[in-house]
């Protein structure tokens, strides 16, 4: 137990400096809430969302030191000293991360649930691989599920989003993505 | 929010010191390293404690490098991202390599450690259930109940070994480290099961696992192969790892493991004995796949995903897949490949 830590009533209550994209919070928490607890009721952060809470969905996932980490499953008491991005934290001023762009571009996000997760989760992998293929991309995700949108925005938006970081001007997503997949017997309609 | 319970918490900076916590009242105290077993289970209600030693913070338990004779030591608190990362593991035992890749999920695999998969707790339909879904149809005895809903005239939990990391550490002659305040012992990790879902480890509630050993590679040929619905996320409901030491045709020696198929992981002994001082052609590895279905405490029961039946058929299916693989014989794909 940490000198500053106290008991209140039953609950041993704690102290933490948290480092939240980019500022300081000085926070007293009980030492069993999870960093998704803390991050959504303490510091209002409600982009990271709460789904199954018991590691199945990913959609609490937030990069601690630059790695996806399912918040739901992370004691807050540990996170201290340890650089937390959650989905509040990828815009740039007012500019929007090129995956945030390419998301709303696209409309990679139909509810919008799974979708903190799924692009803190696409931001590290274009950080350590800027130019993933398809394969890589979906191994990267596999934590992470959608019931909304079948994956195939999401994987075209995360692809043109790392054209966009890597300066090449020259990538469009495929029509199909932009204007969805010919009926049966329409052919290339978008032609 | 689906919350923990409340528990009192300590992150000892050493395993002495954890050690030390954790003797105080074994009883009531849990150690958790990534906590992607534990909290589930923990939130669910049906593992808890009064007490909560985090073994994260203490650098000795993590690691990985290769000793004197070439064997490789990794900390219990290793993560699985680092395991299937590192160069010489990839290099010495791909296919270890291969079984960890398939845990879980890749943000998973960023906490879950090695120490946590070999302790993992057994898992059943009956038991991995939020509170009010086992209040409903009345506790299960692995947690508060008397009776077993999968088995209701057993006297015994058949709660199933899920570790996927596990039988292949075993086919492989691994071994490790169990830390308490009495000092330190070295077990073979087949010796680390007990034939009993409920109480599933013979290590002692105040021993930790600091170490896992693995021999230096000497020529083996390994195989490893799972089944599971989904590519990723669901746990195993059979995996089947596999070395052998041939030399020239004959078959000097060979081990066979099963996993997700009992509580315990399964040595395949009556397939071995088949195999060793024989050729692996296809008719000797069809045989030795039939005997790992029957033998051994190979018990596919109503406890997973997937009907028994079906499940006892797998065991012959992938045993008869791997040994193939590893013979250099080509083999069907049983069921579509997915990325991990
Ligand atoms: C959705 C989901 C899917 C999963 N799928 C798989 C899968 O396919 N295959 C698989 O094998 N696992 C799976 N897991 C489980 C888990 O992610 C891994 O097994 C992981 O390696 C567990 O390690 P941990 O450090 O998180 O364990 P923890 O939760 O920290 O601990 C697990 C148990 O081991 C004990 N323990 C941990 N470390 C030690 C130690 N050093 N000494 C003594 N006792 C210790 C703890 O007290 C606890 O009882 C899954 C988990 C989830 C949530
Ligand atoms: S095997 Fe039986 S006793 Fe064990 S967890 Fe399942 S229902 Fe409960
Ligand atoms: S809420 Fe954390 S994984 Fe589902
Ligand atoms: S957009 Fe609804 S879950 Fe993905």
């Amino acid at each position: 137990m940490d000198s500053q830590d106290q008991k209140a009533g039953e609950h041993q209550q704690v102290f933490r400096l948290l480092n939240v994209n980019g500022e300081p919070h000085q926070t007293g928490f009980s030492v069993h809430h999870s960093l998704l607890e803390v991050l959504r009721e303490q510091l209002n952060l409600t982009g990271t969302k709460h789904g199954c809470e018991l590691g199945e969905c990913g959609t609490c996932t937030v990069l601690i030191d630059g790695q996806p980490v399912l918040s739901c499953l992370e004691l807050a008491a540990e996170c201290e000293g340890r650089e937390i991005t959650t989905v509040e934290g990828m815009m740039d001023g007012n500019d929007l991360h090129p995956l945030q762009e390419a998301f709303a571009d696209l409309g990679a996000a139909q509810c919008g649930y799974c979708t903190p997760g799924i692009l803190v989760t696409a931001k590290a992998l274009l950080e350590e691989n800027p130019e993933p293929t398809r394969d890589e991309i979906v191994s990267a995700l596999a934590g992470n599920l959608c019931r909304c949108t079948g994956y195939h925005k999401i994987l075209e938006g995360i692809e043109w989003a790392a054209a966009k970081m890597r300066g090449d001007n020259d990538y469009t997503p495929p029509k199909e993505a932009i204007y969805g997949d010919p009926l049966p017997g329409e052919g290339d309609s978008h032609a | 929010m689906l919350r923990l319970p409340a528990f009192q918490f300590h992150a000892p900076e050493t395993a002495a010191d954890a050690a030390r916590i954790l003797a105080e009242d074994p009883a009531n105290t849990r150690v958790v390293a990534g906590g992607t077993d534990l909290w589930p289970n923990m939130k669910r209600r049906h593992q808890g404690a009064k007490t909560i030693v985090s073994l994260r913070s203490i650098p000795e338990m993590s690691g990985i490098c290769v000793d004197d004779e070439g064997g490789v030591i990794i900390g219990a608190t290793t993560t699985l991202d680092q395991i299937t990362r590192n160069e010489t593991v990839q290099e010495k035992y791909p296919t270890l390599v291969k079984a960890i890749a398939s845990i879980s999920s890749p943000v998973l695999r960023n906490t879950g450690t090695i120490g946590g998969n070999l302790c993992l707790d057994t898992r059943c339909t009956y038991y991995n259930q939020n509170e009010e879904w086992r209040r409903s149809i009345s506790y299960c005895m692995k947690a508060e109940g008397e009776v077993c809903w999968v088995a209701p005239s057993s006297p015994r939990c058949w709660a199933v070994s899920s570790g996927d990391s596990v039988p292949m550490l075993c086919a492989l002659g691994a071994e490790i480290t169990l830390h308490s305040t009495e000092g330190e012992r070295i077990v073979p990790l087949a010796e680390l099961f007990n034939d009993d879902g409920m109480h599933y480890l013979t290590k002692r509630p105040d021993e930790i696992l600091t170490r896992v050993r693995i021999p230096a590679p000497s020529g083996e040929r390994t195989g490893w192969w799972k089944l599971r619905r989904r590519g990723s996320i669901d746990y195993g409901v059979l995996s089947v790892a596999v070395a052998g030491w041939c030399s020239g045709e004959t078959t000097d020696r060979i081990e066979i493991w099963l996993g997700s198929v009992g509580s315990t992981p399964v040595r395949c002994s009556e397939s071995i004995d088949h195999l060793i001082g024989k050729p692996l052609t296809a008719e000797t590895i069809a045989e030795a796949a039939a005997l790992a279905r029957k033998g051994d405490g190979a018990n596919p029961l109503g406890n997973t995903d997937f009907a028994p039946q079906w499940r006892g058929k797998m065991i012959e299916k992938y045993v008869d897949a791997v040994l193939r693989e590893v013979a250099g014989l080509p083999v069907e794909r049983l069921v579509p490949h997915h990325g991990s």
